[in-house]
């Protein structure tokens, strides 16, 4: 029991994961397969940001008229500013996924997997 | 493609709130010490109230107001305003994005002029990641013929 | 097809929960995260930097060299973009 309690915060963002994760293997849309990536990522951002929690702690802004500052009283602000980057990354390989996308479009003027593997198999 | 909304409620409203969020969003950066916030957070609201520009009126307005050509030298910008906060640490003497040596050409001391610097470089942060947005944006819904044709 | 998607998103869940195990629990603040450096970035962000934000100073001042490189990275994104995407017609068929 005490297994659950300690640990459930990690077992919602891997069902969250595993949803994003069948989104990119099992759909055949081309943008939905992009939007399962973005679902992905955004539960291990807050997977990791879950790491960072101490019981009874506030935000990690320090109050000032404290004499000695204790870091128990702080959560962890490390993996905060990791996923900042994390979170940079993840729209800039979103943008370049649509960019890509929108010339698959102009291409082959369908979006559904198996149909440009069609027109791919014709072609030869 | 993004066609011009003829709705008057959505064009008076939105005439009335882009200058707010604007100042909102340079409030966010600049206030980024002392409260949540800093140059990414508020890169983000500047860049999507110029989407919400495109979105309440369309393209032509918006461009005529903040062209693109400005918006891609915005995000050369940016880059440059934080590499070159590195280079006049090296000129004053300490390595590379020291922002302490800042207490010998101002007259704060060292913690305060460090201060000072994440400042200085949080605003760099900020133009880079609103030209970014709002680049991106443009390119994607005008499928990259920004001059001719109906956008 | 849509069966084996849902097999192997069930065992690669399962791998993943069984892993989970080993970690600390949630809300100890003996894990082994925010024991070895981050005591000392919550200490000494008032006194070295005067700045209350921790997360401002760890990312712009003690962690400035990877805001730098990130910055560089959403630049690439825009740039890649308007390469891929500002060609002439007659260039694409």
């Amino acid at each position: 029991m005490e297994i659950l309690i300690g640990k459930y915060n990690y077992w919602i963002y891997i069902g969250l994961m595993m949803i994003g994760f069948y989104a990119m293997v099992a759909k055949k849309n081309l943008v939905k397969k992009v939007v399962g990536m973005n679902i992905f990522q955004t539960a291990i951002i807050l997977f990791f940001i879950s790491t960072s929690y101490k019981k009874n702690a506030t935000i990690p802004i320090i109050i000032k008229s404290q004499e000695v500052i204790e870091p128990i009283q702080y959560i962890n602000p490390l993996p905060h500013v990791l996923m900042l980057t994390a979170i940079v990354v993840m729209v800039s390989t979103f943008g370049v996924a649509l960019a890509v996308i929108v010339m698959l479009y102009k291409q082959y003027k369908t979006l559904e997997e198996d149909e440009i593997i069609e027109i791919l198999k014709d072609k030869k | 493609m993004i066609r011009r909304t003829e709705s008057l409620l959505v064009e008076t409203v939105c005439r009335i709130l882009i200058p707010l969020i604007q100042l909102f969003a340079l409030y966010v950066i600049v206030h980024g010490h002392y409260s949540p916030g800093g140059g990414f957070q508020g890169g983000c609201i500047l860049g999507a109230s110029f989407i919400l520009m495109v979105i309440a009126y369309d393209i032509r307005w918006m461009k005529h107001r903040f062209s693109e050509k400005k918006n891609t030298l915005m995000v050369a910008l940016g880059v440059f305003i934080y590499s070159l906060i590195g280079f006049i640490c090296i000129f004053l003497g300490a390595e590379y994005l020291n922002y302490g040596i800042f207490h010998r050409i101002l007259p704060v001391d060292v913690a305060k002029a460090r201060s000072l610097g994440i400042l200085a470089v949080e605003t760099g942060v900020g133009i880079t990641v609103m030209a970014v947005m709002v680049s991106i944006f443009l390119n994607l819904t005008t499928y990259g013929k920004h001059e001719k044709g109906e956008v | 097809m849509k069966i084996f998607a849902i097999i192997i998103v069930i065992l690669t869940g399962a791998v993943l929960i069984y892993s989970t195990f080993d970690m600390p629990d949630w809300g100890n603040p003996n894990s082994p995260a925010s024991v070895h450096v981050s005591p000392r970035y919550i200490e000494k962000t008032i006194e070295e930097t005067a700045t209350p934000n921790a997360v401002t100073s760890v990312l712009a001042d003690y962690r400035g060299f990877d805001t730098l490189g990130e910055t560089i990275v959403i630049f690439t994104a825009a740039i890649v973009c308007i390469l891929l995407l500002r060609r002439e017609d007659d260039k694409t068929h």
